[in-house]
């Protein structure tokens, strides 16, 4: 079987709702089915006929030859199967997502991973604001699997997240990991102000001190961390990172004290 | 009885008869080599055999930190039991008096299997709600916060149903040194065996038991065939030249594991010779009835 691949014929003329394009909302669709759906979001109401030219036929394996800022809600709910964008994608790329990899080959827009519950979405470039987190009226953002990052990310990164782990990896926005819940997430480069920003419980990994940590986050200690060792050689058997992100010795910060305050910041000494 | 002899050493036509047991394993990790091994040391003391201690427990493996999860050294702990209840019982009892209370220790799941034992995921409560859940890559670990840091704890870790205990060699000598001689290469012999542990201390049993005895209520006694002062009064299996017998036990994680390890030591026995080792090698069992395992000497043999 070949990969079902969506080549885009040109920049969209609008917005584009690529959700009904994942694995388990392909599956069993014969072509005249696909060519008609609609994706677009304006009053054009876009096909994916008008939009891609398409070939192959397996569904748990999709490709997107060309991508677009306005690719929105690719992978949404996601379950098996993966995605691989060979360009950048819009807003909430794999929302929902509970299984299963997307690959963008490009960058992301804002809510990259909101509330996604498992699988893995890997972004080679950066991430716009609110990555993994949750949108305006709903209270969890990310629930599990793993974000990973190879650019920057925004500001507001793993807002509310509760489980799973994102990765980070050339440096965060403001209030990286605010209001988290629980989860762990892994910045190496630069942070902006006020990491962990109201966090209650959850850990924030970070490559160097930041710049501006709340005054509410207590230091707490420098004992030797099996965790911290754990975790490093996780992330490098996982192909996240090629260094050891903590090293043999780091700096703890207890937080956020403005609300339940079990949430830890942890980087190298 | 037809002879049997290598290198000099007579092999009995007998067999062990062993049974069938749960096993789980820890991989216990620590600051350094020494304190990983006080760790192990104080977990399976008192563990030699189920009659008295509830389970039988010995360092199976040191695994270099290359290959540990926290990059210290490490060993691999098994630890056997007769049923999955008494099992989990002794696993929390022992990491929970041992293996926590050793400074830096951690300890993280050494087995996999379809059935999962309850570790991090109860021993967590010592925290008493400081204790932080972290889960990796589909391991899930406890951070319990202790005086030295934290005690890092693997939630559940695996249990076979297929693990065997009582797989045994007797080693006959005609001195106590001689015997002890042939057990000690016997011991680091198997202690290359993958899945093996030999529960007693440093691997060697000399009060080598039978089921029941003549008082009542006693589960097991000498086992006089083989105690060579009685030669003369009970029925013994020692001829005039035997003066010392002593024994190995044998727990593996599978019937393979106490097959490779049994033939590891008659190896190791006989290439001793009856000059410096044992002269007759036999094997302990109960007429067969009871064990679901036989391990014939003969089928073993180098």
């Amino acid at each position: 079987m070949k990969a079902l691949t969506f080549t885009l014929i040109a920049e969209p003329p609008e917005r584009l709702d690529l959700s009904p394009l994942t694995p388990e909302r392909l599956a069993g669709l014969a072509k005249p089915d696909i060519a008609q759906i609609r994706i677009g979001l304006s009053k054009r109401a876009s096909t994916v006929a008008d939009v891609f030219r398409f070939a192959g036929n397996d569904t748990q394996d999709i490709v997107f030859d060309g991508g677009s800022t306005r690719f929105d809600r690719l992978g949404e709910g996601m379950t098996g199967g993966k995605i691989r964008v060979i360009g950048d994608v819009g807003a909430q790329l794999g929302r929902l997502m509970r299984g299963g990899a997307i690959v963008v080959e490009g960058k992301a827009g804002p809510h990259a991973g909101s509330g996604m519950r498992g699988g893995r979405i890997e972004i080679a470039s950066n991430a716009g604001d609110h990555l993994g987190g949750p949108l305006a009226g709903e209270l969890a953002g990310m629930n599990g699997g793993v974000l990973i990052v190879r650019g920057k990310a925004g500001a507001f990164a793993g807002d509310r997240m509760r489980r799973g782990m994102i990765a980070v990896l050339r440096g965060a926005g403001d209030h990286a990991g605010c209001r988290m819940i629980a989860g762990t997430i892994v910045i190496a480069g630069e942070t902006g102000d006020m990491p962990g920003y109201l966090m209650r419980r959850g850990s924030i990994l970070l490559d160097r001190k930041p710049a501006k940590l709340s005054p509410s986050f207590v230091e707490s200690g420098a004992p030797d961390s099996v965790f911290t060792a754990v975790l490093d050689r996780h992330l490098i058997a996982e192909g996240i990172l090629k260094r050891p992100l903590l090293g043999k010795a780091q700096h703890r910060f207890s937080g956020d004290n403005a609300v339940l305050g079990l949430g830890e910041i942890i980087f190298p000494r | 009885m037809p002879e049997l002899n290598v290198n000099g050493v007579a092999i009995d036509d007998t067999y062990a008869e062993a049974f069938g047991m749960r096993a789980t394993a820890i991989v216990i990790t620590g600051p350094n080599r020494k304190w990983m091994r006080q760790a192990a040391a104080s977990m399976t003391g008192f563990a030699t055999s189920v009659i008295g201690c509830g389970c039988e427990a010995a360092v199976d493996a040191e695994i270099p930190p290359s290959e540990t999860p926290d990059g210290r050294p490490g060993c691999r702990v098994m630890v056997f039991a007769v049923s999955s209840d008494e099992l989990q019982k002794q696993l929390l009892n022992r990491v929970g008096q041992c293996v926590l209370t050793t400074p830096g220790s951690a300890c993280f799941a050494g087995l996999e299997g379809p059935t999962q034992l309850k570790l991090g995921s109860a021993l967590r409560y010592f925290g008493d709600g400081w204790q932080v859940s972290k889960k990796l890559g589909g391991r899930h670990f406890w951070r319990i916060p202790v005086m030295d840091g934290e005690f890092v704890c693997e939630a559940t870790t695996g249990m076979t149903k297929e693990a065997v205990g009582g797989g045994n060699l007797l080693l006959l000598a005609q001195s106590s040194g001689k015997a002890m001689a042939a057990a000690e290469a016997a011991v680091a012999a198997i202690h290359h065996v993958p899945g093996a542990i030999m529960p007693f201390p440093g691997g060697v049993v000399r009060s080598g038991s039978k089921i029941g005895g003549k008082y009542k209520g006693v589960i097991a006694s000498t086992n006089e065939a083989f105690a060579p002062t009685l030669r003369g009064v009970a029925k013994s299996q020692l001829g005039p030249d035997i003066n010392a017998v002593l024994e190995i036990v044998i727990d593996g994680e599978t019937s393979d594991a106490v097959a490779a390890a049994m033939k590891a030591g008659l190896e190791a026995v006989t290439d001793l010779g009856p000059g410096r080792g044992a002269t007759r090698i036999s094997a302990g069992n109960y007429g067969g009835k009871l064990g679901k395992f036989l391990y014939h000497l003969k089928d073993l043999l180098p």
